[in-house]
C-alpha cells in the first residue's frame, strides 16, 4: 500500500527513489593498500595515496571489482564488461584529491530488479537503475575543537558501491523494506557487512509528491541517512512539507536537504546550495575496467543461495509456513542457524523453537545471534530430547532458559536436575493406585458422571511424580482404572 | 680536476671503472661547478651533503664489486620528482616547504643503479611553460648566448633547469619530464640530447602530476649513448602506476649499432610550416641528407591532423591539470593562506599559491570540463587526439621513424615572446603531436644558428620502439658532429 | 562561445582560485583568445571517432586485496600546515 497524503485539493502520492552507499567488504581500499577496518585511530589507516600527496597514483583492488560484480549478479542486474572510472571534481576538507574517483556514464553494473515483501504480504518489484564503484571520503569532525574542523582520512578511499533504485517506492514502509532487503542480499553475498551504525550502509533518499496519475514532481534529496527509522521519518516529514508547499500554491525547489534527526525535520543545506558542477571526466590515471564472460561466470558459479530462493525452498521442501520462512531468511545468520538445527530434525518444530523461545531468550539475555550462548547444535539436542519424550515441551522451555543462563547443554541440565520424564508404566501405575485408594469418594463422583474430575486425578499423578510423568502415559493408564 | 665535468656518462663510467678517479672526486668537481654557476639559477635546492655522502657510499660499493649502471654518476633531478626528505617544489609557491616522505619510482631506480644526486633543478611552475619563466623560484638562464649580443636567453621549458645544468657541465645528466615537449624543446635550446620515452615506459609514481595522460619522464644528457644508459636505469615496470607497462627493459645502449641501412624515415609534409625559420628548414634538409647517406630510405608521409595538435593539447592538458592540481588546497601540505571559511582559505591559498600561467591554464581547464562545454571542448579535443594518434599509426605502416625539427626557432631572449600566451604555445608545435599519441621521441643537437645558438632535430618512433629511435639518433649525432659548447659566462 | 567577466568569476570560484575583481576583465580577454584559437578543432570531422581514453594500449592491472600500505600517521601529517593530535585541522565548517 502506498502512502497517501490527503490534502485540501485531493490525494497526493509519494514517490521515493534511493541511492544506497554500501561499503565493499575488503581488506584494503579501492585504490590503495591501506586497511579498511572500522574504528582505528585518526589517520592511521591512510597511505600517501589516500592523503592525495603529490605524484600519488591509484591502482584498483581486484576484490572491489569482484564484489561489485557479485552484488550485481545478486540483484539480477546486467553486468557491464567494460566500465570507466571518472573523476567527480569538488572541493571539501575530507576529499583530499579534490575529486572523488567514481563511475559516471559507464558503471560496472546496469539495470536489475529486487522484490520486496510488505507487511500485508504484497510483493513488489523494485527497479535497480545501476550500481557503480566509487571512493568514500574522509571524515570531518566539527565538534571536537572550538574553532577548527578536524579531518580524519581513515575512510578516505574505502570502496563503496552506490546502488541506485528507480523511483518505484511509494511509502516510508516500502523504502525501509527496500533497504532491509538490499542489506539482506549484500550480507548473504558477503559483499557488505550492512552495518548501518558504523556507516557501512547509508542512504540518500529522493522524495517527490504528485497527484495520482500525474507526471513525477520535483524531488528533494536527503543525504547520508544511516538508520531505517531516520529514512522513514525523513520521508514522512519531507513528503508532508512538499504537499503543504504545493497546496499553498508554491513550487518545490530541487535541492539537497539535511535531515535533522534531533528535530525530526529536513532543512535546506545552504552551504551546499551553490551550483554544483562536478566536471566529470575519465580518470587519466586509470584505464577502462574490463573483464570477460568467463570472469562473470566464475563468480556466478560461487554465488550463494539468496533470500528469495531460500524462502521458496523452505516453503516447498521443508513445509515451513510463508511467514516463518520469511522470518528465517531475512538474515543470513538466522537462515544458516535454522538449517543447522533443522538438519535431520522436524523442520517445522525447529522453526517454531527458533522463532519462539530461542529468539525470546536471546532478547531476554540481551544477546544477538552472533554471540548466542546456545549454539545451533545445542538447540538441536534440546529439540531431540522433546521429540524422543525424554522431557516435556514445558520442561524444555525451562531447560532452554537454563541453557542461556549457564551455557550448559540440555542433557547435562536434565540430568543434573533430574528432569527426565517418567514413561515407566509400572511407576505411574503405582502412583495411580495410591491416589485412587486415597480418593475413593472422588472416584465415586467421577463414575457418577462428573467427568471433570479426570483433570484432578491427572494433576494428582503429576504432582506425585514430581511433574516428570509423561502426560500421555498418565492419561492412557488412568482412564481405564477410573472407569473400573 | 675540472676536466671531470666535461666527461660524458659513458666516459666517466670507464674512468671510474679503471680507477682513474673516484666518485668522490667526480662529485667534488661537479659541486664546484654548481657553486660557481648560481647566476644561471638552475638549482632550487642544492644537496651538497647528500651528494658527498652518496659519492662516498658509491665508492664503497664499487670497492665491494657492487656496481650499478650509473654507479657514482652525478645527476640533477627536476624538482617535479618527489625526493624523500628533500624539499620538492614543482617550481610553485603553493608547495612551500613540502618535504615528501617518499621517493619517486624513477629516482629510486636511479639511486638503485648507483647515481648520486647533486640537487633539485628549476622548472616552469608545475611544468607549465616553454621558457622557464613561470617558476616561483625565478628564471633559469640558458648557458648559451648569441654571438651577436649579450642578452640572457631562455633555456626552454619546462625542464629548463635540467637542460641548463647539463649543458653547462654542472650535471652529467638530469631527469626531465615531458608533457608536450618539456624535455625535447629545452634540450634543443641548450644543445643537448633529450628523450621522452613511450608513455608507460617510466613510472609516474612520485612525479608531481601536470597532465596524467601525457606526462612522461626521460633523460637529458650530452650524448645519445648517455641517454640510452640513463633511460635504461630510470625506466621499468611499476605496479604502483596503473599506466606503467609491464614490459622488459631492453639494453638500450646495445641498440646503438650505428647501422640504419634500410631504415624507413618518414618526413611529414605538414611539419613544413609557414613562418618556420629558414635555418630550421635547412637543418632539417641536412638531417634528411645525413640519414640518407647512412643508408636510410626517406619516405614522404602525411600526418594530416598535425595542425590541430596544439589546440587539442591546450584543452586536454589544462583540463587534466585543473583536476590534478585540486589537491593543492592548503590542508595537508604546502602553503596555506588563512581565510574566514574553508572556501575562503581555499581561494586565497590557491589564488596566492599559483602563478599567472598556472592560474590561466587551471581556469581554461575548469571551463573546458564544465557543464555545457564538456562536449564542445574536452570531448572534441579527445576525439581530435584519437585522429592524431591514428595519423601516426597509419604513417608507421610505411615508416620506422619520423624525422622533424624539434623547435620552430632557436632559444629566444627573456620577454621576447611578449605577453601573448599563444605565441609561447607555438614553441611546442613539433613536439606536442607525439605527446598526444604517447610516442617516443628524442631531440639531438644538430647544428648552430647563424648567431651561434644550438638547434635540434627530433626523431619519433613507434610505441615502445625506443631502440630504433636511439639507433637513428646515434647516426644523426655522429653525422652532425655537434661539438660546440657555450662560453662559461656564468663563472663570474 | 565567448566568455564574459561573470563567467570567469564563476569558473574561478569553481576552481577555488581567488581572482581580483580588476583582473577579471583582462583574464576574460586572455581566455577568449585561447578559446577562440581552440575553435579550429571544429574543422575536424570526428563523427565516428571514439574519444581517446588512454594512449596506452593495454588492460588495466588489478591489485590483490592485501593490506600493504598505511599505518604511518606521523608521515601523513608531517607536512600539514595545521595539525591537531594527528588530525588535519581546517577552518570550522558550519553545515
Amino acid at each position: 500500500m502506498g502512502m497517501i497524503i490527503q490534502g485540501a485539493t485531493g490525494d497526493w502520492e509519494v514517490v521515493i527513489g534511493l541511492e544506497v552507499h554500501a561499503q565493499v567488504s575488503s581488506n584494503s581500499k579501492l585504490f590503495s593498500g591501506s586497511a579498511t577496518e572500522y574504528g582505528a585511530d585518526q589517520n592511521t589507516q591512510v597511505s600517501f595515496v589516500d592523503a592525495a600527496m603529490p605524484g600519488m597514483l591509484p591502482v584498483i583492488n581486484e576484490m572491489a571489482v569482484e564484489q561489485a560484480v557479485r552484488t550485481g549478479l545478486g540483484l539480477k542486474a546486467k553486468i557491464n564488461k567494460y566500465s570507466v572510472f571518472d573523476r567527480k571534481n569538488y572541493f571539501y576538507a575530507d576529499l583530499p584529491q579534490g575529486y572523488q574517483i567514481s563511475q559516471f556514464l559507464q558503471p560496472i553494473v546496469g539495470e536489475g530488479t529486487m522484490t520486496i515483501e510488505l507487511k500485508d504480504g504484497e510483493i513488489r518489484e523494485i527497479g535497480i537503475t545501476r550500481l557503480h564503484l566509487e571512493q568514500d571520503a574522509g571524515k570531518s569532525i566539527h565538534d571536537q575543537h572550538p574553532s577548527m574542523t578536524l579531518v580524519d582520512l581513515n575512510r578516505s578511499g574505502v570502496a563503496l558501491m552506490e546502488i541506485v533504485s528507480e523511483p518505484d517506492l511509494r511509502s516510508p514502509e516500502e523504502a525501509a523494506a527496500y533497504v532491509k532487503k538490499l542489506r539482506s542480499i549484500v550480507r548473504y553475498l558477503g559483499t557488505c557487512d550492512g552495518n548501518m551504525d558504523e556507516g557501512s550502509m547509508r542512504a540518500d533518499v529522493n522524495v517527490s509528491v504528485r497527484k495520482f496519475g500525474d507526471e513525477l514532481g520535483t524531488r528533494c534529496e536527503m543525504k547520508n541517512l544511516n538508520s531505517m527509522r531516520f529514512i522513514q521519518q525523513a520521508i514522512v516529514y519531507e513528503a508532508n512539507r512538499q504537499v503543504d508547499i504545493l497546496e499553498a500554491g508554491g513550487k518545490i525547489k530541487q535541492e539537497t536537504r539535511l535531515y535533522d534527526s534531533v528535530k525530526g525535520e529536513t532543512r535546506s543545506m545552504r552551504s551546499k546550495e551553490e551550483a554544483h558542477d562536478y566536471r566529470y571526466f575519465p580518470d587519466p590515471d586509470l584505464l577502462p575496467l574490463q573483464f570477460d564472460d568467463a570472469y562473470i561466470e566464475k563468480i556466478k558459479a560461487d554465488l550463494p543461495e539468496l533470500p528469495d530462493e531460500k524462502k521458496a525452498r523452505f516453503i516447498k521442501e521443508l513445509k515451513i509456513s510463508d511467514y516463518d520462512a520469511g522470518v528465517l531468511v531475512a538474515e543470513k545468520e538466522v537462515a544458516d542457524f535454522f538449517e543447522v538445527v533443522a538438519k535431520g530434525r522436524d523442520a517445522k518444530l525447529s522453526a517454531n523453537w527458533i522463532i519462539g523461545d530461542f529468539f525470546g531468550n536471546l532478547k531476554r539475555t540481551s544477546n544477538t545471534l552472533s554471540n548466542t550462548p546456545v549454539s545451533a547444535d545445542s538447540l538441536g539436542a534440546l529439540i531431540d530430547l522433546v521429540k524422543d519424550g525424554t522431557i516435556s515441551n514445558r520442561t524444555a522451555k525451562e531447560v532452554l532458559e537454563e541453557m542461556f543462563d549457564t551455557g550448559k547443554d540440555a542433557a547435562a541440565i536434565v540430568d543434573e536436575k533430574g528432569l527426565k520424564q517418567v514413561s515407566d508404566t509400572g511407576a505411574i501405575e503405582a502412583a495411580i493406585d495410591t491416589i485412587i485408594a486415597a480418593n475413593l469418594d472422588k472416584v465415586e463422583q467421577y463414575r457418577g458422571g462428573k467427568d471433570k474430575l479426570l483433570g484432578f486425578f491427572v494433576g494428582q499423578v503429576m504432582k506425585a511424580t514430581g511433574g516428570k510423568a509423561n502426560p500421555g502415559v498418565v492419561n492412557q493408564l488412568l482412564k481405564p482404572k477410573l472407569d473400573g | 680536476m675540472s676536466d671531470l665535468t666535461k666527461l660524458k656518462i659513458s666516459e666517466a663510467r670507464d674512468g671510474l671503472k679503471e680507477g682513474k678517479f673516484s666518485s668522490r672526486e667526480l662529485i667534488a668537481a661537479h659541486l664546484t661547478a654548481m657553486g660557481s654557476a648560481k647566476g644561471m639559477n638552475a638549482f632550487i635546492t642544492e644537496t651538497l651533503d647528500k651528494a658527498v655522502d652518496g659519492a662516498t657510499k658509491s665508492d664503497d660499493r664499487r670497492a665491494k664489486g657492487d656496481v650499478g649502471k650509473l654507479e657514482g654518476i652525478p645527476l640533477a633531478i627536476k624538482d617535479l620528482f618527489c625526493t624523500k626528505g628533500v624539499l620538492t617544489t614543482a617550481g610553485s609557491h603553493i608547495l612551500d616547504g613540502f618535504t615528501p616522505q617518499y621517493e619517486s619510482t624513477v629516482t629510486t631506480n636511479l639511486w638503485n643503479e648507483g647515481a648520486v644526486m647533486l640537487g633539485k633543478v628549476n622548472l616552469d611552475e608545475f611544468a607549465m611553460g616553454s621558457s622557464n619563466e613561470t617558476s616561483f623560484y625565478g628564471n633559469v638562464v640558458n648557458p648559451w648566448r648569441r654571438t651577436t649580443d649579450d642578452q640572457p636567453l631562455v633555456p626552454g621549458g619546462s625542464s629548463g633547469g635540467s637542460a641548463s645544468a647539463v649543458a653547462s657541465n654542472i650535471a652529467m645528466g638530469a631527469t626531465g619530464t615531458d608533457t608536450g615537449g618539456s624535455i625535447r624543446q629545452p634540450a634543443a635550446f641548450t644543445g643537448i640530447v633529450g628523450m621522452k620515452p613511450t608513455y608507460g615506459r617510466c613510472s609516474r609514481w612520485g612525479v608531481v602530476a601536470f597532465a596524467s595522460s601525457l606526462d612522461q619522464a626521460g633523460p637529458m644528457t650530452r650524448s645519445v649513448q648517455d641517454a640510452a644508459i640513463m633511460l635504461e636505469a630510470m625506466c621499468g615496470f611499476d605496479p604502483k602506476d596503473s599506466t606503467s607497462v609491464d614490459m622488459a627493459v631492453p639494453n638500450f645502449e646495445a641498440a646503438l649499432t650505428g647501422d640504419i641501412r634500410g631504415l624507413k624515415v618518414g618526413i611529414p609534409k605538414e611539419y613544413r610550416l609557414d613562418g618556420i625559420s629558414s635555418e630550421i628548414s635547412a637543418l632539417w634538409e641536412k638531417g634528411i641528407e645525413w640519414l640518407k647517406n647512412a643508408g636510410a630510405e626517406i619516405v614522404d608521409i602525411s600526418l594530416p591532423h598535425t595542425k590541430y595538435a596544439l589546440p587539442a593539447y591546450y584543452i586536454i592538458a589544462p583540463a587534466e591539470a585543473s583536476s590534478n592540481l585540486a589537491r593543492y588546497d592548503g590542508v595537508r601540505f604546502g602553503l596555506r593562506v588563512e581565510g574566514e571559511s574553508l572556501d575562503d582559505m581555499y581561494s586565497k591559498t590557491r589564488g596566492e599559491g599559483f602563478g599567472e600561467e598556472v592560474k590561466r591554464r587551471l581556469l581554461i581547464g575548469t571551463y573546458a570540463l564544465s557543464a555545457g562545454y564538456y562536449d564542445a571542448y574536452y570531448l572534441k579535443a579527445q576525439k581530435v587526439r584519437a585522429r592524431i594518434a591514428d595519423d601516426f599509426k597509419e604513417a608507421y605502416k610505411s615508416v620506422d621513424v619520423i624525422l622533424t625539427p624539434t623547435t620552430p626557432s632557436a632559444a629566444f631572449a627573456f620577454g621576447e615572446k611578449g605577453d601573448d600566451p599563444l605565441e609561447m604555445y607555438l614553441n611546442d608545435v613539433f613536439t606536442v603531436p607525439a605527446s598526444l599519441a604517447g610516442l617516443p621521441g628524442i631531440s639531438v643537437p644538430a647544428g648552430l644558428s647563424a648567431d651561434g645558438l644550438p638547434l635540434g632535430l627530433q626523431i619519433l618512433g613507434r610505441p615502445f620502439d625506443e631502440e630504433t629511435v636511439l639507433r637513428a639518433a646515434g647516426v644523426l649525432e655522429k653525422a652532425a658532429e655537434f661539438t660546440a659548447t657555450p662560453t662559461a659566462w656564468w663563472r663570474g | 562561445m565567448s566568455l564574459d567577466k561573470n563567467t570567469v568569476a564563476k569558473v574561478a570560484n569553481l576552481a577555488r582560485i581567488r581572482v581580483e575583481e580588476k583582473d577579471l576583465e583582462p583574464m576574460a580577454a586572455e581566455l577568449n583568445a585561447i578559446l577562440g584559437w581552440v575553435e579550429q578543432l571544429g574543422e575536424v570531422n570526428t563523427d565516428d571517432v571514439a574519444p581517446m581514453t588512454s594512449v596506452a594500449d593495454m588492460q588495466m592491472r588489478w591489485r590483490q586485496d592485501e593490506i600493504t600500505d598505511g599505518g604511518y600517521q606521523p608521515e601523513i601529517v608531517a607536512n600539514a600546515p595545521s595539525e591537531e593530535e594527528g588530525f588535519f585541522a581546517v577552518p570550522k565548517v558550519i553545515e
